[in-house]
């Protein structure tokens, strides 16, 4: 892909560049063997590749924690910034330029915790991005502390003796948000259904919210150990206007059909539950978009000019 | 400059006081007018309208709110007092100066609330709403006898006005219109123009309807007569018209203008006092010129925001007050991390922690300056006029552009809510360019391209073809690859710094009012230049040798500091934060704390900068700074 047209400088020659997964490809990861991170990754460079999104169009933006390197390692812009912060800044990139496709990632400390204001309002602001929610339930990068989606009585560095908490739900958390417009839910061991999650919430108008169940190798190996082996912990949401891989249904036998567009019922199977339910729990293209309703025709210089003299004028003396 | 309003007649008299054979009229240079009342009863708009009439009149003015801090205090309480403070004279006034020296006062609470500030002069004129004398309220009626008493010890002269009865001929809700009586009575004493008033309150009260329009100008008109058949004398303050077009606003004001005429794109900002209005004056503009003001969840996404917008390649500004500053802190250092462009305002009150969120003060020059953890070199600059307010915001958007990095700005409650006019900016459309095109990169190009002298870098953003990559605020190289080696860390701060150098080569010594050298000089910085600078004239009037000069760049501070204070035998900042005095007990030269400015100067030029400085919540008074003056002159040499 060296050569490309200008047709971004504006002199109409069709841009005639295609972008395999190479195109993609940051740094390497450096993520520890094992770490559900790397599953993420390709899917999310799967998903440019195949949408062929122009890496100079695309921003991924993350705070901090092990998951918030994701940016290093995509050959996009990136800005990777502050630990909780990746929605804020996110908003200011969407809102001044709203013709960039905007990912952000977020571990469940980034997110659930130090960050949870930005995300009930960023939920709100609906601005269209894609956010991932890699929840590993536990502090990594800083080795190993209890975060707020952490199994109850699961012991970590700082709650030796088991947490003291009930977990918090990102699920229902978000759901509960006036202009919440998708929410979904997968798991990084599931490739394809984690693709195709991806791939809806891409193309969902507004702020689509994937929670990603994902697994730590080294201080929660055994949370998800469980749902690995036996599939039958898991329980798809499937829906035409949802995500439905046959070729999982032979592995997945627990089926429940859930029309996404059912605010209600969403909240009903977001509970928490025996079952780890994976699929779109709701999605409402109808709901306000933050960048949508904020836009304003665009001024020249010269018309900035003249109006703020006519203000100038209001304060003459 | 005098300060008095009049020279005779200091006998007390009450009630009317009018006799047919036509007013004294006493003539002043100039002269300070203040009108108080409870919260909510409109004395703030009667002061602005004055101010604004003022103004146009061709009298140099500056108008300070009298704000409480809560919205609807307890009626009738003396830490309720609402209103507005206006000096105005022939020439241009700088500064709020010493006392007042004729006071509309809507009952005697408020009244002796101003009193217990120090806010009247000994011999000023009061006009005092009597209604209370024969109020129902037997409490009410003792407060006002007792008021009258404490009233009395002074040396004012009080005339009783029936501010409610007359009011009551024209509305019944006093509350709505008192404010306009008031007006027309002031437009009488200082022989206002009646057609300019008039303007104004359309300004005010049009858009609400004709029939409040005129209800107000009939209230104005009311208390007009009433002056005219009731008081013995008017004061003229000649006015100069002046053939430069000028404009009158607040502090405020100036800066959303200012962010405007700097080609901003959006200004993100969460609620605070006294910051508020400036986003409450873009809200109701901004979006006319394609600009967004951006309310966000908390001081620290609104931070974020903007420099989200400024990294995605435009121009935007966070407006704040002091608790929102230190809660935007970890953002500042990262957007001098990655090199973002931003410009920061700082409208400062008293603090520490919510302190005195309605009075001004310039306790956060230090955080400004320090306060991200790590080295975070950036730019801070502080506004010292109205006018200054308005430019330096263009100023700081070239700064932080130029030199990808934060630009604070400061400013305080007292320019925030202070009016003065200033010479009508000539509008520059390059001051509208847009920052950066999307012109591709080479890939062989770090997106940190460092000259190794200046440590200046070209702007990259999203959208530019062959440019990706991660800005990180983690340690890194000019590939913006996270590096921990300590060669990559120290390149880095190299680079983030050498630019403050660079900037600072650019830079002009202040200039110094007075003589170039001499016993005193007086070193200050923002909204204090007025108060300073009118201390100092009147010093060297009475034969002192000081000077004074004026600080605009804090951070880097300007070149040429050290030889300037070498030529006098004492350097002294006048600021408004708080500061040990060398008298107090167990202060000794070594833990005495100083003045903010101070610090900065001393570390800067190893010259043994004395302060004196005050937080008293509220501007600093020329006649104090005189004091203050001549206390240090007496203390003798001590450099």
């Amino acid at each position: 892909m060296t050569h490309y047209g200008c047709s971004l400088l504006g002199c109409g020659v069709i841009d005639e560049r295609h972008f395999d997964m190479d195109d993609y490809q940051g740094a390497i990861a450096r993520w520890c063997p094992g770490c559900g991170d790397h599953s993420i990754l390709t899917a999310v460079q799967r998903l440019l590749e195949e949408e062929q999104l122009k890496p100079e169009e695309t921003v991924l933006v993350s705070g901090i924690g092990c998951s918030s390197r994701f940016p290093h390692y995509v050959k996009t812009y990136g800005f990777h910034g502050l630990h909780g912060r990746a929605l804020p800044v996110a908003i200011g990139i969407k809102l001044e330029r709203p013709e960039l496709h905007v990912f952000v990632t977020m571990g469940d400390g980034d997110c659930c915790s130090i960050g949870a204001g930005h995300w009930i309002h960023a939920t709100r602001y609906n601005a269209d991005m894609v956010a991932m929610l890699l929840d590993n339930n536990m502090y990594g990068l800083t080795k190993g502390q209890t975060s707020p989606t952490t199994p109850l009585r699961f012991p970590s560095n700082t709650q030796p003796h088991g947490s003291y908490l009930r977990p918090l739900n990102p699920l229902t958390a978000t759901l509960g948000v006036t202009n919440a417009s998708f929410v979904a839910q997968t798991a990084e061991w599931i490739p394809q259904h984690l693709f195709e999650t991806l791939k809806a919430a891409y193309h969902h108008k507004g702020f689509a919210f994937i929670r990603i169940l994902q697994r730590c190798p080294v201080y929660t190996s055994k949370i998800y150990e469980d749902a690995v082996r036996s599939p039958d912990l898991i329980e798809m949401l499937i829906h035409d206007d949802g995500i439905h891989i046959p070729d999982l249904d032979q592995i997945y036998k627990n089926q429940v059909i859930h029309d996404p567009s059912n605010l209600n019922e969403a909240y009903r199977l977001a509970q928490d539950s025996d079952r780890m339910r994976i699929g779109i729990f709701y999605r409402n293209e109808g709901l306000p978009r933050y960048e949508e309703v904020r836009r304003l025709p665009a001024r020249t210089a010269e018309e900035r000019v003249k109006l703020l003299n006519e203000e100038l004028d209001r304060y003459a003396v | 400059m005098a300060t008095k309003t009049r020279a005779a007649s200091k006998k007390k008299r009450r009630g009317k006081a009018a006799e047919k054979e036509g007013p004294e009229v006493i003539r002043v240079p100039e002269t300070t007018v203040e009108i108080v009342s409870d919260s909510g009863e409109g004395a703030q708009k009667c002061g602005q309208i004055f101010g604004a009439v003022c103004a146009k009149m061709g009298n140099g003015a500056w108008t300070v709110e009298i704000i409480p801090a809560e919205i609807q205090p307890p009626a009738r309480s003396k830490a309720g007092g609402s209103g507005n403070r206006i000096r105005f004279g022939t020439e241009e006034v700088t500064n709020w100066g010493d006392a007042t020296n004729l006071v509309v006062a809507f009952n005697e609470q408020v009244l002796l609330g101003r009193i217990e500030l120090g806010a009247l002069a000994e011999d000023a004129i009061v006009l005092l709403e009597n209604q209370w004398a024969t109020h129902p309220d037997e409490d009410i009626r003792k407060e006002w006898e007792e008021g009258l008493k404490e009233l009395s010890k002074h040396d004012y002269r009080i005339i009783e006005v029936p501010m409610e009865e007359e009011c009551l001929k024209i509305v019944d809700d006093t509350r709505r219109g008192k404010n306009m009586f008031a007006l027309g009575m002031l437009a009488w004493i200082y022989d206002r123009d009646q057609e300019l008033i008039r303007g104004q309150i359309a300004h005010q009260f049009r858009k609400k309807g004709e029939d409040i329009y005129q209800r107000n100008v009939e209230l104005m008109e009311a208390g007009y007569a009433w002056a005219q058949k009731n008081l013995d004398f008017r004061i003229e303050v000649p006015t100069v018209p002046s053939d430069v077009p000028k404009v009158v606003m607040n502090g405020n004001e100036a800066v959303g203008m200012g962010v405007i005429a700097a080609g901003m794109e959006l200004c993100s900002m969460y609620p605070i006092t006294p910051a508020t209005s400036a986003s409450h004056y873009l809200g109701d503009v901004f979006e006319r010129f394609g600009g967004v003001v951006h309310q966000a969840e908390d001081e620290i996404a609104a931070v974020g925001v903007a420099i989200g917008a400024s990294y995605s390649g435009k121009v935007a500004c966070t407006i704040t007050s002091g608790p929102g500053l230190s809660l935007k802190q970890e953002f500042l250092g990262l957007a001098v991390m990655l090199e973002v462009p931003l410009v920061v305002v700082d409208v400062q009150r008293g603090g520490p922690s919510t302190g005195l969120p309605t009075k001004a003060e310039q306790s956060d020059l230090l955080t400004a300056c320090f306060g991200q953890h790590g080295d975070a070199p950036h730019v801070v600059m502080a506004a010292a006029t109205i006018d200054e307010c308005f430019h330096s915001m263009i100023t700081a958007r070239r700064i932080a552009e130029a030199f990808k990095t934060v630009v604070i700005v400061l400013t305080d409650a007292n320019l925030a809510t202070g009016v003065q006019p200033f010479v009508r900016p000539q509008v520059d459309a390059r001051w509208q360019q847009a920052p950066i095109g999307l012109a591709p990169v080479p890939e062989d190009k770090p997106p940190y391209d460092w000259d190794p002298r200046t440590g200046l870098a070209q702007r990259r953003v999203p959208g530019q073809p062959g440019g990706m990559y991660t800005a990180t605020g983690l340690a890194h190289n000019e590939w913006s690859k996270v590096a921990y080696d300590p060669d990559s860390h120290q390149r880095g701060c190299q680079m983030r710094s050498r630019k403050m150098a660079v900037l600072q080569s650019t830079l002009k010594p202040p200039e110094i009012r007075g003589d170039d050298s001499g016993d005193l000089l007086v070193v200050g910085w923002g909204s204090t230049r007025g108060a300073i600078e009118e201390a100092v004239d009147r010093a060297r009037a009475e034969g002192l040798s000081v000077s004074s000069c004026h600080i605009t760049f804090l951070s880097p501070l300007p070149p040429g500091l050290k030889q300037m204070f070498s030529r006098f035998d004492r350097v002294m900042t006048v600021e408004i934060n708080y500061s040990d005095e060398p008298d107090d007990p167990y202060v000794t030269e070594e833990n005495r704390r100083r003045a903010q400015l101070c610090r900065l100067l001393r570390e800067a030029t190893l010259v043994d900068v004395d302060c004196w400085s005050r937080v008293p919540g509220q501007p600093l008074r020329p006649g104090k700074i005189l004091k203050a003056i001549k206390q240090r002159l007496e203390m003798g040499v001590q450099v």
